[in-house]
């Protein structure tokens, strides 16, 4: 039984094995996902010079975001309106998925696909939809009118910041609901029927056993909605208007109309790293706020 | 289980849950509703069904080469993500070796980080090597984003089932790749359904990637950014858009059903 | 290795990371042997058959089956075949495909296939099965199942890894023996794992009682409750009475020892060696020891105590007996020769009586 190199090596190392298996798509994701981001950070450092880079390393870039005050008004507006978005968002979604969580029965499967296919369908279209509903002459506002409810269309639904959080809070509510529903299912029963054997009313029980029990499903939900929506362009440049314009927008002219990609890959950097540093935040933050409790 | 004090229905709760479900369908509902308007305002009140916009549609040249690019990169898309992910999902249920879980939040991360980041990163590292934009860089960005899908689909699957079938299958003198065939192909084979399905939904949808990867040709989503600057093209998109929307929803919903006894909790590990 | 054993195993460790799972094992298994790994949980014996199956590589040392090594032997190439403890029973084919599964590679025409799956099926008595899904059937069934698929490939050894746990009582009681009379049948070695000591009693020529990736004693079943080497084989296998004591004087094996509530007593051993001085612990088997309510006369060695409580089991009844200057209980089982009688009400005053030569010298 002559056996070759390799297949001796698959032979006597499990980890090996789960090493070769998993190559193909870790190398893969690996190159696309690092290799770019090297030379983002790298790009970050030239400077624009007509139709070429200047290839002179320098944190030009980097302090034009630091002085320059629209820079930095435009990314705080996007984290405000994320905020916003992703708080909106999980409120909203928490009753929804205690819903299904504790009052379905039969074909949970059923409701929790229902609740998730509006997910499945293009973003572009989700966004277009609302531009549909929240226009001028749309949806809402012709209906509205049409019925004779008010006399001229309402100015705020459409290129807005409202507009932008009611369409994000539509668009992502499925990375709401999913996590929110997982772990609210998790929660033994019984914990709640001994906490109302012990005297308590619904509300109390929900605010001392459900919810605290809940919030790994929370700050996941949170920081599944607050990551994606920072970066978000087309929702901002179908429905924000000028003043609901995000960073997104700006990272994308750079690399378009503006024509100044070194500044566009030095604010995606910045982005990023805005991102990183406010999920550790929170997640820490949470960490020590529950030991506290628990 | 169902008359428990616990688990008495809750009135309240109920009636959200459904205006709940109303809100997050009808927005995109109108688009259908819209798409048979006879006139090319959206807004109410209607002025007459008609069919039109559809027939007007299908005479298109340029929708029949933005469907069939979008087809061409969403199954190339769809089955080496499925592939890759099905040797993933084993290697990450099935072998114990170090670094397994910063691994699979790493290969998580596209399904969460803004998919801008992603489309610049890529734009910029396709420039630097000198490849030229074109179907294949979409196919390529593509990927990113659908091995996490696969391997999200599949890791319930490889879960469910006992490894030491597999093992049984090699005690028995079968080698890997016959065990592959003949005994865990069999075992997944309902999440590798739903893979492809998904994948190829994903890849069909998605629209930034595209955007920042593409060249000349362009795939629907790309079709339809373009049409949105003309306000006469309005109804055409509207009808294209509930196209789609069926489309999407029908292939999603035959996914998950194929695939629906594998349990739901695999699917978000969060981060 | 002598020309009769079949599989050899050397030296073998296993790490698991940092943790040692098998500590350093030699042992030899001879051809047509119902050989046993019996140990408690976490012991190591699941570690060891599955590295004889190939599926866990010795971070050290050497295997050898039939004279061959098998260090670089995949699983798929060995010749040998396991019963798993799920079963493992191929759920989406029917119960054909699942025993003729192993078949494919030999590429033989379709009615003999048919010919030793029907052959099989005789064999484990389930006859008309052969169209069923996998799916219905009931454990038992699906045991025998397992055993067929591995036994029609007619490996040189079985593995069983405690195929029997998941059966109810009297199935199990019932499986064993006809386990027994099957290996006896077909004449292939069996390496049997299990926790249960009554049922590797059962079953093998030979046990391997195993501890923390150790083998504390490999030895027929008469040799391991006759002679166990140590206090943990002697209490594992049946209940056992232990008394502290030390080593007056020793001739060779022929040791007297002082010990605790039963006195100076003289026995021999084959654990040691002693000398004069070493602590020691005395063992009985409960059945070894008889109860009278007079002092014996002429019986080689005896001593007092008083019954403190009992239980009627029909044919045997056990006692609890308490015992000056022993800690604990002393357990007596006796035979219930005539019919009825009480034998020792609660509180009576008893001698023990016991032969020397039932007496075991274990180290403390």
């Amino acid at each position: 039984m002559r056996v070759g190199w390799f297949q001796r090596q698959l032979h006597k190392s499990e980890a090996f094995r789960g090493y070769t298996l998993l190559s193909p798509a870790l190398i893969f994701l690996a190159a696309a996902i690092l290799i770019p981001f090297a030379i983002l950070v790298v790009m970050s450092f030239w400077t624009t010079a007509g139709f070429d880079f200047n290839r002179e390393f320098t944190p030009h870039n980097y302090q034009q975001i630091m002085e320059r005050p629209i820079y930095g008004a435009l990314l705080w507006r996007s984290l405000w309106i994320s905020t916003i978005a992703t708080v909106f968002t999980v409120v909203l979604c928490y009753p929804m998925a205690y819903y299904v969580a504790f009052h379905v029965h039969r074909n949970k499967m059923m409701w929790i696909v229902l609740m998730t296919l509006p997910f499945w369908t293009s973003y572009l279209l989700r966004v277009f939809a609302w531009k549909v509903v929240l226009g001028y002459e749309g949806v809402i506002n012709s209906g509205l009118m049409w019925a004779g409810w008010i006399e001229a269309p309402l100015e705020f639904l459409l290129y807005s910041p409202t507009a932008v959080i009611i369409t994000l809070a539509h668009a992502w509510a499925a990375f709401a609901i999913l996590p929110l529903y997982v772990s609210l299912e998790k929660i033994d029963k019984s914990l709640l029927e001994a906490a109302t054997d012990l005297g308590d009313g619904p509300v109390r029980r929900f605010f001392r056993i459900t919810f605290p029990l809940s919030m790994p499903g929370v700050i996941s939900a949170s920081i599944l909605i607050f990551i994606p929506t920072t970066g978000d362009y087309i929702t901002p440049a179908l429905l924000g208007g000028p003043d609901g314009m995000m960073i997104g927008n700006l990272i994308q002219a750079q690399f378009g109309a503006v024509n100044n990609w070194p500044m566009g890959a030095a604010l995606s950097i910045v982005l990023m790293l805005t991102i990183a540093a406010i999920s550790v935040a929170f997640i820490l933050v949470t960490f020590f706020v529950r030991k506290r409790i628990t | 289980m169902s008359d428990s004090y616990i688990n008495k229905p809750n009135r309240p709760l109920q009636l959200y849950a459904i205006i709940f479900l109303i809100f997050l369908y009808v927005p995109v509902l109108f688009l259908p509703l819209f798409s048979f308007n006879d006139s090319i305002y959206v807004r109410f009140p209607m002025e007459g069904l008609t069919l039109q916009w559809y027939r007007e549609l299908m005479g298109r040249e340029a929708v029949w080469a933005a469907l069939m690019n979008s087809f061409k990169v969403g199954i190339t898309a769809s089955i080496v993500a499925t592939a890759l992910g099905i040797f993933g999902a084993k290697a990450i249920t099935r072998y114990r070796f170090h670094g397994k879980a910063p691994i699979v939040t790493f290969i998580m991360l596209p399904l969460v980080v803004p998919l801008i980041i992603f489309g610049v990163a890529l734009l910029v590292l396709m420039t630097s090597i000198g490849i030229p934009l074109s179907l294949y860089t979409v196919t390529i960005g593509h990927l990113i984003i659908c091995i996490p899908f696969a391997i999200a689909v599949l890791l319930p699957r490889f879960e469910g089932f006992d490894a030491s079938i597999e093992e049984a299958s090699a005690d028995l003198g079968e080698n890997a790749w016959w065990t592959f065939w003949r005994v865990t192909l069999p075992m997944i084979f309902p999440g590798v359904v739903a893979s492809l399905l998904l994948c190829f939904t994903v890849s069909f949808d998605e629209f930034i990637l595209a955007f920042f990867l593409n060249g000349t040709e362009a795939t629907l989503p790309m079709y339809i950014w373009g049409q949105l600057r003309f306000p006469q093209e309005f109804p055409s998109v509207l009808a294209l858009s509930s196209m789609i929307i069926a489309a999407s929803f029908i292939i999603v919903f035959f996914g998950q059903w194929i695939n629906r006894d594998a349990s739901i909790s695999s699917i978000e590990g969060g981060k | 290795m002598s020309h009769d054993d079949f599989i050899s195993i050397r030296d073998v460790q296993k790490y698991f990371g940092s943790f040692q799972a098998i500590e350093n094992i030699t042992m030899d298994i001879g051809h047509g042997e119902f050989f046993s790994l019996l140990g408690a949980s976490g012991c190591g014996k699941t570690t060891l058959l599955r590295m004889l199956a190939g599926f866990e590589s010795p971070t050290s040392g050497e295997i050898f089956i039939d004279g061959q090594p098998m260090s670089e032997v995949p699983p798929h190439m060995r010749p040998v075949n396991m019963v798993f403890q799920s079963y493992a029973i191929f759920p989406h084919l029917n119960v054909r495909d699942n025993i003729a599964y192993g078949l494919r590679k030999r590429k033989l025409p379709k009615p003999e296939v048919n010919r030793m799956v029907d052959e099989m099926l005789e064999l484990i008595s389930l006859p008309d099965y052969g169209d069923r899904k996998a799916t219905q059937l009931s454990g038992g069934q699906r045991q025998r199942i397992a055993l067929a698929r591995a036994l029609i490939l007619k490996p040189k050894v079985l593995l069983l890894d405690e195929p029997l746990g998941a059966l109810d009582k009297q199935l199990r009681e019932q499986m064993q023996l006809e386990l027994r009379a099957l290996q006896r049948a077909v004449g292939i070695t069996f390496v049997f794992v299990t926790h249960d000591q009554e049922e590797a009693m059962t079953l093998s020529d030979r046990i391997a009682v195993m501890a923390n990736g150790r083998v504390m004693q490999l030895d027929s079943p008469g040799g391991l409750y006759e002679s166990p080497n140590s206090r943990d084989v002697a209490s594992f296998i049946g209940t056992m009475n232990f008394f502290d004591g030390v080593v007056k004087e020793h001739q060779g094996a022929n040791l007297t020892i002082d010990a605790q509530g039963i006195g100076t007593v003289a026995a021999n051993t084959r654990n040691g060696p002693f000398q004069a001085g070493d602590k020691v612990q005395v063992a009985i088997r409960p059945e070894k020891l008889k109860l009278t309510t007079e002092r014996p006369e002429g019986a080689t060695y005896s001593a007092q105590g008083k019954v403190e409580n009992m239980a009627y089991l029909g044919e045997r009844s056990h006692f609890q007996v308490g015992m000056d200057g022993v800690d604990g209980h002393i357990a007596v089982s006796s035979q219930n020769d005539r019919p009825g009688a009480q034998p020792f009400a609660m509180d009576t005053p008893v001698w023990l009586q016991w032969e020397n030569d039932a007496l075991v010298v274990l180290g403390r």
